[in-house]
């Protein structure tokens, strides 16, 4: 199917043009000199020099930052855990409970799950703060990196770990020399998952998060909701920036990772 | 013993935090509000008699009774349904166009659809804001071309929010349909036009229909979390966009209207259970297909 139409090249590049174009005058204008945000009045990086002396913003950048890493790591051992139990763990009592509480959070709104995490905090007289809202990213965010384990350790051949157990590692041995190395490109992109589900997610952060601790999602809301500044023109930048490297980063290592076990495997079948 | 603590922990996790909360938000959907904090009567303190006694289902009569709520839970259903149509409107070329790229472009287009996705969800929608105002840049665009008189008004209508949902949630209809359409065998295209068809006609009885997995998958990937969405319609939309996910946030936060929020989501769980069910068949279909 190697024949681009007319057709086919106008709807991707207006398709393209629709997804890129609002974040590049996002960017372009939180450079502008200008306090009225869609007026160019000259460049300036003057609104980064705000933002870096706003201490509320940067007090909240470092919560999310906190959150984000605790609730992820959490979230990626326990969600390893339950990917594990599911593909592995054969027939138990409430096997089908279990995975229906794995995917469920998925599809559930937000707004539910916030909503039903805080009457459970205050239920049990939980001080909402850090704690409660890595109790709840962990929780989502957990299913997140089961289904994406999950997926790996479905394709991945069998007796390879069978063969360890014979030749005498224990099931834990067995787990940490054999399966963990082999699924661990599936491990980190669920841990990066779940770091960026953190870092993103306002609803369920409004509901959890007490007096005390502010995420960035809430303070960018709350600064929105009044209209467009450039002050959050600027953090956009940053945090477009941040993903953008990442991601790109992210898939160069992969590509090269792929390119030189090739090149292994070729090696392997010529000796 | 190390299988039984592999299965506890998450297992045990998940009731405590998700299964126990949807509990609670059922149980105080059925209590009476008190002006207390926290703001609903606390039951299962005083015997199970007493238990019984307190649920009622006055909430729910009470969200049957006023019309904001169904209408809101109408109008919800209406933005998501239209949004989604909207979104395959878009994503479906795209994704054909995708597939039909020479192989060595593909990985970077598909890139290119997954980068936003990683972004933040909230700035994607934040974008918006400064192009749809009055003042805006599609605004002075439009204005500039000659197009239009005068500035129109679209932040904070609802043609905002189809705006933003299809723009936030594209991804998730392109990556489907593609991976279907990427898969499909270009000989059957070959030879419908060889038994003539037209490009068109070969294009609608032939890619469409095997590429239908797709288009029902995405599409529920739209709908669904479409239903439920609050930062959209609370940014980008107006006093007269009416969606559920606002109402159940402003029925909590401004209203302090614990046990109506609980019955508001209760309902909203009960509407999304059909589509929920419709999507997980499909992709059961399709993965025994696949085997």
């Amino acid at each position: 199917m190697n024949r681009l139409s007319w057709f086919n090249v106008t709807s991707l590049t207006l398709g393209f043009a629709f997804l890129y174009l609002p974040m590049v005058i996002l960017v372009v204008y939180s450079f502008n000199e200008s306090k009225l945000v869609t007026v160019w009045a000259g460049f300036s990086t003057k609104w980064y020099g705000e933002l870096l002396g706003n201490e509320a913003f940067l007090d909240a950048a470092w919560v999310t930052l906190k959150v984000a890493v605790l609730s992820s790591t959490l979230a990626t051992v326990l969600g390893t855990m339950a990917a594990y139990v599911l593909v592995r763990g054969g027939r138990f009592l409430g096997r089908t409970v279990f995975s229906g509480m794995i995917y469920a959070p998925l599809v559930m709104p937000e707004v539910i799950t916030g909503l039903s995490l805080l009457l459970l905090f205050i239920g049990i007289g939980l001080d909402r703060g850090v704690l409660t809202i890595v109790l709840a990213h962990t929780t989502f965010a957990m299913c997140y990196v089961s289904v994406v384990v999950s997926s790996r350790l479905l394709t991945f051949d069998r007796s390879l770990e069978e063969a360890a157990l014979d030749l005498g590692c224990t099931g834990f041995e067995a787990f940490r020399l054999v399966t963990l190395p082999i699924i661990a490109p599936a491990v980190i992109s669920g841990w990066l998952l779940a770091f960026t589900l953190s870092l993103d997610d306002l609803v369920i952060a409004s509901f959890t998060a007490g007096p005390s601790a502010t995420t960035l999602p809430i303070k960018i809301f709350s600064a929105v909701r009044l209209g467009v500044s450039p002050e959050i023109n600027a953090l956009s930048t940053l945090m477009i920036a941040v993903v953008t490297i990442g991601v790109i980063s992210a898939s160069l290592v992969s590509k090269r990772n792929s390119l030189r076990q090739q090149r292994d495997e070729q090696a392997a079948a010529r000796a | 013993m190390q299988r039984l603590i592999l299965i506890a922990v998450p297992y045990a996790w998940l009731l405590a935090l998700f299964l126990v909360p949807f509990l609670i938000v059922f149980k105080i959907s059925l209590s009476d509000v008190e002006l207390a904090i926290p703001p609903y009567t606390p039951t299962l303190s005083d015997g199970l008699i007493q238990f019984f006694q307190a649920l009622d289902f006055e909430n729910f009569a009470f969200l049957a009774s006023d019309d904001l709520y169904w209408k809101a839970y109408l109008s919800s259903l209406q933005i998501a349904l239209i949004s989604t149509l909207l979104t395959l409107l878009v994503g479906y070329p795209m994704a054909y166009g995708m597939a039909r790229a020479p192989e060595e472009w593909r990985p970077t287009l598909m890139m290119l659809v997954i980068l936003p996705f990683w972004t933040s969800f909230l700035i994607r929608v934040y974008a918006w804001m400064g192009i749809l105002s009055q003042e805006g840049f599609l605004n002075q665009f439009l204005l500039w071309t000659g197009l239009i008189g005068e500035p129109l008004t679209i932040l904070n209508t609802t043609t905002a929010v189809y705006i933003g949902i299809v723009y936030t949630y594209l991804p998730f209809m392109i990556l489907p349909i593609f991976a279907a359409l990427d898969r499909l065998d270009g000989s059957l295209i070959e030879a419908a036009e060889d038994l003539g068809c037209s490009r068109f006609q070969a294009f609608w009885l032939v890619t469409i229909p095997l590429s239908r997995n797709g288009i029902v998958a995405g599409s529920f990937l739209v709908f669904i979390p479409a239903l439920g969405e609050f930062v959209i319609p609370s940014l980008l939309g107006g006093s007269g966009t009416l969606m559920i996910g606002k109402v159940l946030w402003e029925e909590f936060f401004n209203n302090r209207d614990w046990p109506v929020a609980s019955a508001v989501a209760v309902i909203l769980l009960l509407i999304l259970i059909i589509p929920i069910v419709l999507f997980q068949r499909n992709q059961q279909k399709q993965a025994e297909a696949e085997q």
